[in-house]
C-alpha cells in the first residue's frame, strides 16, 4: 500500500496529477463541441497559432499568457468565420490560418535571436515541472469553462447541432462561437507549457470520440468524454511514475488504449441486434 | 395589427446578389400558405426573412409583437450522425425558459405530449437516425412545436421522400393547421402539395403571383415563375401541371427512348 501512495509524498507529483486530471476533464468537456463541429484539428492548429502570439508578446514585453490568449482568440474567431463559408471547410481554414500564425512566430524568432525555444518541451510539455501558479491557472480556466458550459448548455448544443435553425430560433450563434473560442484558447494557453501540444490535441479529440463510440445520446457523450478525459489524465501521470515513461506520452497512450477498447466494444454492440435478427429469420 | 407578418417591398441579398426583390406579402393568423418557385428563387430566404434571421437591405418587415415562430429545416441539412436522441432534439428548442442543462419535469412532460400528438410517443429515446423519413420530419416539427409557435415555417418538408411519407407528413401539417396554427411552407411539388393548399405564392426573386391554386396554377404564371413551358390541365376541378419534355416523346408512339450518343457506347475491353 505504501508503494502505491509513494508518489503522493512529492509535491511536484501532486501538482502534476491535479493539472493532468483537470486538463483531461477540461479537454473532454470542450472537446465534445470541437469534435462535433468537425474541428478536431483545431487543438493542434491553435497550439501552433498561439506559439506565434507567445513569441510576439515576449518580444513586446507583455505577459506571454495574455499575448497567447489574445493571439489564439483572433485565430480561432478567424477560423470560425472562414469555416462558415461553404466553399472552405473547417479543416482547410484551420490549416491555413494556424500555419500562417506559426510562421509568424518562426520569423519573429529568426529576427529576434534572444528567444530560445525547446521544441521537445513544446510538443510534450513537462507536467512534472508544474509550478503552483500553473495549477491555479488551470483550475481557474477549468472552473470558468465548466460554469460557462453549464449556463450555455442549451445554446451550445443547438448551435453545434443546427446553427442555422438555432439562429432562427433566437440563439445568438456568433456569441456562442466567440465564447467557445475563448474557452478553447484559454484551455490551450493555460496547459500548453505544462502538458504540451501533442497531449492537448489528443485529449481534445480522443475522449469525445470514445464518448461518441459508446452512446447515441449527447448528454451521455458529454459525461463519458469528461469521465474518460479525467481517467486518462490521472492514470497516465500516475502510471508514468512507476513506468518511468514520459508523463504526457503515457496520458495520450492511456487514451489511445481506451479508444481501442471503446471501438471494439461499439463494434461488438452493433453486431448483437444483427445476430438476434438472423435468429428471428 | 391583424397580420402575423407583413412584408412591404422587401429586398434581401447575399453578398452582391439580390435574392428577394421588392416582395410584398402578408401572413394572416391561421393561414396556410405555400411558396413555390424554382431552385434559387429565394424560397428559403423568404422563410428566414419571415423568421427574422435574414435582415432586408430595403423595405420593411412587420411582425406581430411577441409572436413566436417555429422553423423546420430541410431534413437534408440535418447531421444524422450527431449523437442525439429524439427527446434531446425536441427539447433543444427550449432555450429561453430555463438555464439549467437538464430539462425540468414539466419540460419532459410537455415534450412527451408533443411527441405523442405527432405519433412519436414511444420513440423518445431512439437516435434520430433510427427513424423512418416521415418520423424524422415529424421530430423537427415537434421541436418547432415545443416553442409554442403561432406561425410554423417549413422548408420543403416533403423533399426527397416517397409518396406515403409525403402523405404522412402533410397529414400532420394539415392537422396542426386545423388546430389554428398559421403555416408557411416551401415546396417543389406542384401537383402533390401546392395544388392542395388554400393559398400559393409564386416566387422567383420577386412575387410573380399570389392566390388560390386555381388562380395561380396557370401556364403563363408558371412559365414566368419557372422560365420553362408547363402545361396545366384540370382534373376533378383541380389544376394538374404537366411537365413537357418534347425530346422524350414520340407524337405517334408516346414515350420513346433516346438513342445513345456516340460517347455513351460501351467499348469491349
Amino acid at each position: 500500500m505504501s508503494t502505491l501512495l509513494e508518489p503522493f509524498h512529492y509535491e511536484f507529483f501532486q501538482r502534476a496529477l491535479v493539472v493532468a486530471t483537470v486538463t483531461g476533464a477540461l479537454c473532454g468537456l470542450i472537446g465534445v463541441y470541437v469534435v462535433l463541429r468537425g474541428m478536431s484539428y483545431i487543438g493542434h492548429g491553435l497550439s501552433h497559432a498561439i506559439f506565434g502570439g507567445a513569441v510576439a508578446s515576449y518580444i513586446v514585453g507583455v505577459s506571454v499568457f495574455v499575448g497567447a490568449v489574445v493571439w489564439g482568440l483572433i485565430a480561432a474567431l478567424f477560423i470560425n468565420k472562414v469555416a462558415r463559408r461553404r466553399s472552405i471547410g473547417a479543416d482547410a481554414a484551420i490549416g491555413a490560418i494556424t500555419s500562417a500564425s506559426f510562421a509568424i512566430g518562426i520569423i519573429l524568432i529568426s529576427v529576434q535571436r534572444t528567444f530560445v525555444v525547446n521544441f521537445e518541451a513544446l510538443l510534450w510539455g513537462n507536467v512534472l515541472a508544474v509550478a503552483p501558479v500553473d495549477v491555479l491557472v488551470v483550475l481557474g480556466v477549468a472552473l470558468a469553462s465548466t460554469l460557462w458550459v453549464f449556463l450555455r448548455y442549451r445554446q451550445l448544443l443547438f448551435s453545434t447541432f443546427d446553427p442555422e435553425v438555432a439562429e432562427v430560433s433566437g440563439v445568438n450563434t456568433a456569441r456562442v462561437d466567440i465564447g467557445l473560442a475563448i474557452m478553447l484558447t484559454a484551455t490551450i494557453a493555460a496547459t500548453m507549457s505544462v502538458i504540451g501540444v501533442t497531449m492537448i490535441a489528443a485529449m481534445l479529440v480522443i475522449p469525445p470520440v470514445i464518448g461518441r463510440l459508446l452512446t447515441d445520446s449527447f448528454s451521455k457523450m458529454l459525461w463519458i468524454s469528461v469521465g474518460s478525459g479525467t481517467f486518462c489524465g490521472f492514470v497516465g501521470v500516475y502510471g508514468s511514475y512507476y513506468l518511468n515513461w514520459s508523463s504526457g506520452g503515457t496520458v495520450v497512450l492511456t487514451a489511445g488504449v481506451l479508444f481501442v477498447f471503446a471501438f471494439l466494444f461499439s463494434g461488438w454492440r452493433r453486431r448483437i441486434p444483427a445476430v438476434a435478427a438472423e435468429h428471428v429469420h | 395589427m391583424e397580420h402575423l407578418v407583413r412584408f412591404d417591398r422587401v429586398t434581401c441579398r447575399y453578398g452582391r446578389e439580390p435574392v428577394l426583390v421588392n416582395v410584398d406579402l402578408e401572413i394572416e393568423p391561421g393561414e396556410f400558405v405555400g411558396i413555390v418557385g424554382p431552385s434559387g428563387s429565394g424560397k428559403s430566404t423568404l422563410l428566414k426573412a419571415i423568421a427574422g434571421s435574414v435582415e432586408p437591405i430595403a423595405g420593411r418587415i412587420e411582425r406581430r409583437p411577441g409572436i413566436s415562430i417555429g422553423y423546420v429545416p430541410q431534413v437534408e441539412t440535418v447531421n444524422w450522425f450527431f449523437p442525439i436522441t429524439v427527446r434531446e432534439a425536441v427539447l433543444m428548442a427550449r432555450i429561453e425558459d430555463r438555464r439549467l442543462p437538464w430539462p425540468s419535469k414539466d419540460e419532459i412532460e410537455e415534450a412527451q405530449q408533443v411527441l405523442e400528438r405527432l405519433g412519436l410517443g414511444g420513440l423518445a429515446d431512439r437516435h434520430i437516425r433510427e427513424l423512418s423519413g416521415g418520423q424524422q420530419q415529424r421530430v423537427f416539427i415537434a421541436r418547432a412545436m415545443l416553442g409554442r409557435p403561432k406561425l410554423l415555417l417549413l422548408d420543403e418538408p416533403t423533399s426527397g421522400v416517397d409518396v406515403r411519407t409525403r402523405h404522412d407528413v402533410m397529414h400532420v401539417i394539415h392537422e396542426l393547421h386545423h388546430q389554428g396554427l398559421a403555416i408557411v411552407l416551401t415546396t417543389h411539388d406542384l401537383n402533390g402539395i401546392a395544388s392542395h393548399l388554400p393559398r400559393l405564392v409564386c416566387l422567383n426573386r420577386e412575387v410573380i403571383a399570389t392566390g388560390s391554386p386555381r388562380q395561380v396554377i396557370k401556364s403563363e404564371i408558371l412559365e414566368r415563375t419557372y422560365g420553362a413551358p408547363l402545361e396545366v390541365l384540370s382534373h376533378g376541378g383541380m389544376p394538374v401541371v404537366l411537365e413537357q419534355y418534347p425530346e422524350l416523346v414520340d407524337e405517334e408512339e408516346g414515350a420513346k427512348v433516346l438513342p445513345l450518343r456516340e460517347d455513351h457506347h460501351e467499348h469491349p475491353a
